[in-house]
């Protein structure tokens, strides 16, 4: 089978594409990159052509300082077509704004990179959408049964009886700034929370071009120079690495929470000095991962980054062909 | 089940003790009868299925899930309870609402090896992953999420504004689900009636003495031994071991068990024996040998042989019937001194008391003391009562005077609670040889207190100032800061690499006056060792 496939290639650095000379999320700069998505693990710069849908390529815009070299925009569901005949289709994968999956077509065979995805609705992207392949090439950060994500309603709800329970106190959360914190954000809105948001500094910009691009986040104010007693019974969202640090010295007695996938294990939060774990992550937890390749049906599976052994053995009990690639540099130990 | 689930939850995530103990309170106010009495069981490890062990998980498990699937899974959370927890499968048929605390006690508590697991995956069945992991703990008695049975009588006393001293004399009497308990505390009934049950009895302890001055002619003094305080409590035919905290660690001591025969309460301290020069009583080894022996549930033949206890005994609280408690402490001594010949000599002596004309005297008898098992001296009004609790006026403590050391800061780590966000856990060390001929600092302890908040502050700073390297939440610092380091003694350890290991070190000043070069030597803090 392997043999039919031998135009796209799992390299260390990312996925190749060989007669497009082209590469999928590559860790180092190449000639020409196709991003699924804006996070830093996935989305860097300095290749001399990118190509991802516009929301993605304004992400790195922000990130990077300039607009990647070479930027080709791709709307959801539209393609391009590479060196060698490789026709490359943006499909929503609902993990952030932007994200996508990418279809690969070559001679007849059809291959899906997913990226990072999940399948439950998101306000800030569309949702993921299921596209028919040969090869389904998976993300498995939450790839053992012990992942289940429960519905975001209840932890959004937990969220807000703390905060209605301590009204001296603030909660702050930790929130990777791309994607999680805006969902949250918006979550907070649809559970009808109309009280300013406080936003650590390294929020600001990304909270602003998730607006500037439609997605409505409420009343967000600056923490910096608000005095103590203006924050109390309100939220703070902040990256993860800025809960325990100097900087939430100025915040009211703060209740430490974080929203992450990895609070469903109690000592991953009790490890962070997490006092309100938040289980709620942009990724597919092991039911949808399971669902998704089931539901997909592809002849073989290639799955990485994350936890490949397990969802590998759960193909094999599952007579399903798959295989774990070893791409290096995916690290989401935050989300 | 779901509000102690959320309880136990609660508990894991909460470091504050007041929080904690504000949440047990609640919980136990409002939880009706025989519910928050299994609860409290559960917390505090008073409860016991023995049908229901560890490997029932296991075996359960293993008929639910992919072999590899559960290996992986455990392997990534760490604990067999919560990967239950969470793995467990959701029930295809319908089940009924989830149990209460009381129900899935009954279920476990009627179970036998045989049928264990299947009434274990009928509770889980109904019960979500937070209520499964609530339910895993309590079916396996491991609920380590810190919690003593102190705090758990002191949120007790909290929940019903009852005194904590009353709950930790007629708790120990009790059994789960404690109905007495509640019934005096909740709801005025008569307190549970404590005959011929081998009761803890409150500690009197003592005051630091600090800046006081006392007259010698009021005042007795005997010596501070460095062991665990003890109670020995023999009724009915039965003898229990409690610690200062009142938890029963009989089953630590099995030897002090067989040789206490004469209905009494007792208090002392406990020591092992060592080859060390002892005091004048001879015998004591260092705190370090008795370490050997805390915390074990089941003791060696070997162990006892090699580190056999003993009680030095300091008062007698009840005596064949007899509550000495409100007599003065010289007539509790006198009933003490005439009761010790009639015991186990091997198993008992008495703590000596110190002839001392005044304090001044005392001081330099303390001053002379350098025996290992001595922590300091103890002032006790010889007219005093016996009375639980830390009452001012009536016991001392004189500690001796530490031993001081020049050290240099090398890492620092963050606390946690409030100081989270400070660099609070401080590591320093010696100069193995001479500084200026290129010797290197080895670290010879860790301390975490001894300094004011305003010096925290600065401290922090100098960490962000100075650092030189990074291990996640350590920081390695470049070595410039000078501490002087205060701690009641030093003993050679294979565990470190200096060979020295201190016992109690605390920041004691902090001399940023001092070059690092001109901090002390190994060689100088090798010549402390007291064993």
């Amino acid at each position: 089978m392997a043999a039919d496939f031998a135009w796209i290639r799992p390299e260390p650095q990312g996925i190749y594409l060989l007669p497009a000379d082209a590469w999928i999320d590559p860790s180092r700069p190449v000639e020409t990159a196709l991003v699924t998505h804006g996070h830093a693990d996935h989305a860097r710069g300095g290749h001399g052509r990118t190509v991802a849908t516009p929301e993605t390529l304004a992400i790195m815009a922000l990130r990077y300082g300039v607009q990647p070299e070479g930027s080709e925009p791709v709307a959801y569901h539209e393609s391009v077509t590479l060196k060698g005949g490789v026709r490359a289709t943006y499909v929503p994968a609902g993990h952030v704004l932007g994200s996508a999956q990418i279809l690969l077509e070559h001679a007849g065979e059809r291959v899906v990179v997913t990226g990072d995805y999940k399948r439950r609705p998101d306000p800030t992207c569309p949702l993921f959408e299921p596209v028919t392949c040969d090869i389904f090439i998976t993300e498995a950060t939450f790839g053992l049964p012990v992942f289940r994500h429960p519905p975001i309603e209840d932890e959004i709800a937990k969220l807000l009886s703390a905060l209605a329970l301590h009204p001296e106190r603030c909660v702050l959360v930790g929130a990777y700034a791309l994607g999680k914190a805006q969902r949250l954000i918006a979550e907070l809105r649809r559970a009808g929370h109309d009280q300013p948001i406080y936003l650590h500094g390294a929020m600001e910009r990304m909270c602003r071009l998730y607006e500037e691009w439609g997605i409505d986040l409420g009343e967000l104010r600056a923490v910096a120079g608000v005095p103590k007693g203006a924050i109390a019974g309100h939220i703070v969202v902040c990256p993860p690495s800025a809960l325990n640090d100097r900087w939430s010295r100025r915040l009211p007695d703060p209740i430490t929470a974080m929203a992450s996938g990895w609070m469903r294990v109690r000592q991953r939060a009790v490890q962070r000095n997490v006092e309100l774990p938040l289980i709620i992550s942009d990724h597919a937890d092991w039911d949808e991962l399971t669902a998704t390749i089931a539901e997909v049906n592809p002849k073989e599976t290639w799955i990485t980054h994350g936890r490949e052994e397990a969802l590998l053995r759960w193909c094999e009990l599952h007579q399903r062909r798959a295989r774990a690639l070893a791409l290096v540099g995916y690290e989401d130990e935050d989300d | 089940m779901e509000r102690f689930a959320a309880l136990v939850d609660a508990l894991v995530y909460t470091r504050s003790r007041n929080t904690k103990l504000a949440l047990l309170a609640e919980y136990l106010r409002t939880t009706p009868d025989p519910d928050r009495g299994w609860a409290l069981a559960a917390l505090t490890d008073g409860i016991d299925f023995p049908a229901v062990k560890a490997g029932t998980i296991r075996t359960l498990l293993d008929t639910r899930i992919d072999e590899v699937l559960w290996r992986l899974s455990r392997d990534y959370v760490g604990d067999t309870a919560e990967t239950a927890s969470l793995l467990w499968p959701e029930p295809h048929h319908a089940v009924a609402g989830p149990p209460g605390v009381t129900e899935a006690v009954e279920v476990l508590a009627g179970a036998t090896r045989a049928t264990a697991g299947e009434r274990l995956a009928g509770l889980l069945d109904r019960l979500d992953p937070n209520g499964r992991y609530a339910l895993l703990k309590l079916a396996t008695g491991a609920m380590r999420i810190g919690l003593s049975s102190r705090l758990a009588k002191v949120a007790f006393a909290q929940a019903f504004g009852v005194d904590v001293e009353q709950v930790e004399e007629f708790w120990h009497g009790q059994s789960p689900p404690y109905a007495a308990l509640f019934a005096w505390a909740a709801d005025g009934a008569a307190p549970p009636d404590a005959e011929a049950v081998p009761l803890f009895r409150p500690f009197m302890l003592a005051q630091p003495l600090e800046e006081t001055v006392v007259d010698m002619a009021e005042f007795a003094a005997e010596w501070k031994w460095d062991g665990i305080r003890v109670q020995l409590v023999h009724v009915a035919g039965q003898t229990r071991v409690y610690s200062r905290g009142g938890d029963d660690i009989s089953a630590s001591f099995p030897e002090m068990l067989d040789a206490l025969n004469i209905p009494a309460v007792l208090d002392g301290e406990l020591l092992v024996r060592g080859s060390h020069q002892g005091g004048e009583a001879g015998g004591a080894a260092s705190f370090n040998a008795l370490q050997q022996r805390l915390g074990r549930k089941t003791v060696s033949k070997a162990m006892l042989a090699d580190y056999p206890a003993f009680v030095r005994l300091y008062d007698v609280l009840l005596l064949e019937g007899e509550d000495l408690r409100p007599l003065g402490w010289e007539q509790r001594r006198v009933r003490l001194e005439e009761l010790v010949p009639r015991l186990d000599p091997q198993r008992f002596d008495i703590s000596a008391v110190i002839t001392a004309a005044n304090l001044d005297e005392l001081a330099e008898i303390r001053a002379r003391a350098r025996d290992d098992a001595i922590e300091g001296v103890m002032l006790k009004r010889r007219d005093a009562p016996y009375v639980s609790g830390r009452r001012g006026g009536l016991w001392y403590k004189w500690k001796r005077d530490p031993l001081l050391i020049d050290c240099v800061l090398m890492y620092a780590q963050r606390g946690s609670g409030k100081r989270s966000s400070f660099y609070s856990d401080f590591t320093f060390g010696c100069w193995d040889g001479d500084p200026d001929a290129g010797a290197e600092l080895l670290p010879v302890g860790k301390a975490y207190f001894g300094f004011t908040d305003e010096e925290l502050k600065w401290l922090d700073r100098f960490v962000r100032q100075h650092t030189v390297n990074r291990f996640g939440p350590v920081r390695e610092v470049d070595r410039s800061l000078v501490f002087e380091v205060a701690f009641d003694s030093v003993h050679v350890s294979k565990r470190h690499k200096s060979g020295l290991a201190m016992r109690f070190p605390r920041i004691h000043r902090i001399r940023a006056d001092k070059p690092a070069h001109e901090a002390d030597r190994l060689d100088t803090l090798r010549a402390m060792v007291a064993d």
